[in-house]
């Protein structure tokens, strides 16, 4: 007999890995970006190859010279991390600004911190506000769908929908006459408007969601809460006054807001680590995306949304603990 | 179909000896008896050196109220009293008896008769269960006339008894509900009458549903016994869950079953309770299942206490060459060995061998936060949150954070992407807070 492992329970592992995880969560981004190549053509693959290049040899780099740590860039986290960066920037973006996001992201927003795990805010959102906060002007060049497939810097840009509704209702036009300038909801559903890259198509998303979902990669909670406080939110404001507001349906399927609620706000290290926790943080994104959205100077406000309560995830997992099982009794 | 609510995984469940007929496994050679074997007290030795002992003959007696008697299980003499390596891995006292011969103590009915009536009243009861050297047979050894003892101010109404057998591998139970049937029923209705409780819940998992129809079929024949299939589910057989899956209570934190009203057994031990007052049989012999993907003939075997697990080996074709682990128990809460001349104990449900590249651990990395430990675990704690506290040695922060609450069942460390030891970390935090609460105490 060889000599034989003692350890202590349990003695099995289930099939569950880090690289499993973000390779499903790849899986789940690739409609979207099928539809984002549809629409866009060439200038999405060449933002979303440069991005994913990008993040994973900034990572591999800063972690061989700098850190001078074991490579983990074949956990695919700093891919799902360039594709999102890549989603979320116009796809007519100059290369070079899509590398300089990468390494805000990488370097900043994930190395800084001890890498994978240990970072605060979604590095995705930390190199896409970077961007937009440092070069607005090209970072709102929008090129129109259908349009510019074979063009990629050259491309005809256009304002995404958001961008026509805030506009237009800074003039006092009415909702409706807006409205008649913004493509069908069913289009919008369906992803042909402009804007960031993989933001588009609410139907491609969701069929990420699904399947991440049915993997069981992440739970339901954070993005409903999102969605639907968002729902509730604009609701309640077009009721009030649908002259003025947009109804639901125009901000659950404009913007960011999918892509955000589904793929960014769902970051396994920056959301909280409870149900309770989960249903805080995503209302709270929902609040202060409308409030941004309605009442900022700002046509999108997902993205700051998420990244100011990332910041407020720690003092949630401090405070909201899960339900303890005998609990209740105790209680009574 | 009912479960418990809170976490649970699905492990793979490895039933390879499911149905397998209980063999006898021949009285070895000689047999190692620890004295310890159960939770509280070692009980104190009354035999000697060079002494001819009986089978069923007592060895020594228990000290204190948490303990309990041990018995010779073979015939034959003592050759010393001697410390050997135990499932524990440590050194500690043991009797070692070269066998001669298979002589019982003439008391005992070794006849497979079933005796239905029972003679004995509520208190006889308790003292023959205590007599006989009776202990919880799921795996906790906890001595079982303790827990026929309700503390003034609480009271029974339910007595459930544990078929769920949600370990992987293990198959002892299983077999022994189909098998021995009747005298698991008597001994629930030995154990309602000393408890004076008149309504007990069996509850087993749905991967057994020929255990379940025949409990049911003869439970009609006895009073007040239910059976009740639960979605299957680990770890369905943790005390807690049990109760929660069978009469929805849920018992406080830090609290016991009675304090919702229940007493657990489980369904081995209603056998063994059966044998020693029907049979006035001492706790000499249980079911083991020895089990492994590679053995060549697994099965599930009745085992003299202190036969080595080698001996228990060779009878199911021998150590396997690609054999990595060697678990009392199952894979996910058993107890991995460091020598194969360990001796069987009353806690050993089963052998489990695991091949090579099953038996060592993946490599770790860090936390993503992924939330899946805090999803599977029964009790609702944070895995993640305790085993980063365990690591910085914040013991007082990890009372707070009810890490004593823990059962130890596996399943966060089952479970996470990042192949973290959440386990090993929780259970420093349980020996460090208890050593932290008898400090206040004192």
């Amino acid at each position: 007999m060889g000599l034989i492992t003692v350890s202590p329970s349990p003695h099995d592992h289930s099939s569950e890995s880090v690289p499993k995880l973000m390779y499903g969560v790849l899986i789940a981004l690739l409609p979207a970006f099928l539809v984002s190549v549809y629409i866009f053509g060439i200038g999405t693959l060449i933002v979303t190859a440069t991005a994913v290049i990008s993040c994973v040899l900034f990572e591999f780099l800063i972690q061989k010279y700098l850190l001078r740590e074991k490579s983990t860039v074949k956990d695919g986290s700093a891919v799902i991390t360039g594709v999102l960066i890549a989603f979320c920037l116009p796809s007519n973006l100059p290369i070079w600004l899509v590398i300089l996001g990468s390494l805000v992201a990488i370097g900043i927003g994930k190395m800084s911190f001890g890498g994978l795990g240990n970072n605060p805010f979604n590095p995705a959102l930390v190199g896409r506000v970077f961007l937009f906060v440092s070069f607005p002007v090209q970072l709102t060049n929008w090129p129109e769908p259908l349009t510019n497939r074979m063009v990629y810097l050259d491309a005809t840009t256009g304002a995404t929908p958001l961008a026509l509704m805030k506009e237009g209702m800074k003039n006092g036009e009415s909702i409706t006459s807006i409205l008649s300038d913004i493509p069908a909801y069913i289009d919008l559903f369906l992803g042909k408007m402009g804007g960031s890259a993989g933001e588009i198509a609410a139907i491609a998303l969701l069929l990420g969601l699904a399947y991440m979902l049915v993997r069981k990669i992440i739970t339901w909670h954070i993005p409903a809460s999102i969605l639907l406080t968002v729902a509730v939110f604009t609701g309640i404001l077009w009721m009030v006054n649908p002259d003025k507001n947009p109804d639901p349906v125009f901000h659950l399927l404009s913007g960011g807001l999918m892509l955000g609620a589904i793929f960014m706000a769902t970051d396994y290290v920056t959301s909280p680590m409870n149900v309770k926790g989960m249903w805080i943080y995503g209302i709270m994104i929902g609040i202060i995306t409308v409030i941004i959205r309605v009442f900022g100077s700002y046509p999108e406000g997902v993205q700051f949304a998420i990244l100011i309560m990332n910041a407020f995830v720690p003092l949630i997992n401090k405070y909201i603990k899960p339900r303890r099982f005998g609990e209740r009794l105790e209680d009574g | 179909m009912r479960t418990f609510r809170l976490g649970g995984i699905h492990p793979p469940e490895n039933k390879i000896t499911a149905g397998s007929a209980i063999r006898e496994l021949p009285v070895p050679e000689q047999v190692s008896i620890p004295i310890y074997q159960h939770i509280g007290a070692p009980p104190k030795i009354i035999v000697e050196r060079g002494q001819e002992v009986l089978v069923g003959q007592p060895l020594a007696n228990s000290e204190g109220f948490i303990s309990s008697n041990i018995h010779s299980s073979v015939s034959g003499k003592i050759l010393k009293i001697d410390n050997i390596t135990d499932i524990s891995g440590y050194k500690r006292t043991a009797v070692v008896i070269r066998v001669d011969g298979d002589n019982w103590v003439e008391t005992i009915d070794r006849s497979d008769k079933l005796v239905k009536k029972i003679e004995s009243e509520s208190q006889e009861i308790v003292q023959t269960v205590l007599q006989m050297g009776i202990v919880g047979l799921g795996g906790a050894t906890f001595p079982t006339h303790v827990k026929l003892s309700i503390p003034r101010g609480k009271e029974a109404d339910y007595l459930i008894v544990n078929g769920a057998e949600c370990e992987p591998y293990l198959t002892s139970d299983h077999i022994l509900m189909l098998e021995k049937t009747d005298e698991i029923l008597t001994g629930i209705i030995i154990m309602m009458k000393a408890l004076k409780v008149e309504k007990t819940v069996i509850g087993i998992e749905n991967n057994k549903t020929d255990a379940i129809s025949r409990l049911k079929e003869h439970a009609r024949n006895f009073e007040g016994i239910e059976v009740q299939g639960l979605k299957v589910k680990y770890p369905q057989g943790g005390e807690k869950q049990l109760i929660k899956a069978v009469i929805n209570r849920e018992v406080p934190s830090g609290g016991l079953p009675i304090d919702v009203g229940a007493v657990v057994f489980n369904v081995g031990t209603m056998f063994a309770v059966y044998e020693a007052v029907q049979k006035n049989k001492p706790l000499i012999d249980r079911i083991v299942t020895i089990t492994g993907k590679e053995l060549a003939d697994p099965g599930n075997y009745r085992v003299r206490l202190g036969t080595p697990i080698s001996t228990l080996i060779e009878a199911a074709g021998g150590l396997p060459e690609n054999t990595g682990k060697v678990i009392n128990g199952g894979p996910m809460m058993g107890k991995a060995l460091n020598s194969l001349d360990v001796p069987v104990i009353k806690g050993t449900s089963g052998v489990t061998l695991l091949p090579r590249e099953e038996a060592s651990r993946k490599e770790i990395q860090n936390c993503i936060r992924c939330t899946k430990c805090i999803t599977v675990c029964p009790m609702g704690l944070e895995p993640y949150l305790l085993m980063s506290m365990g690591e910085k040695e914040m013991f007082e922060r990890m009372e707070l954070e009810k890490t004593m609450d823990c059962i130890e069942c596996g399943s966060c460390s089952y479970i996470c992407p990042s192949n973290r030891p959440l386990l090993d970390y929780i259970r420093l935090g349980k020996v460090e807070v208890n050593k932290i609460r008898r400090a206040r105490k004192n």
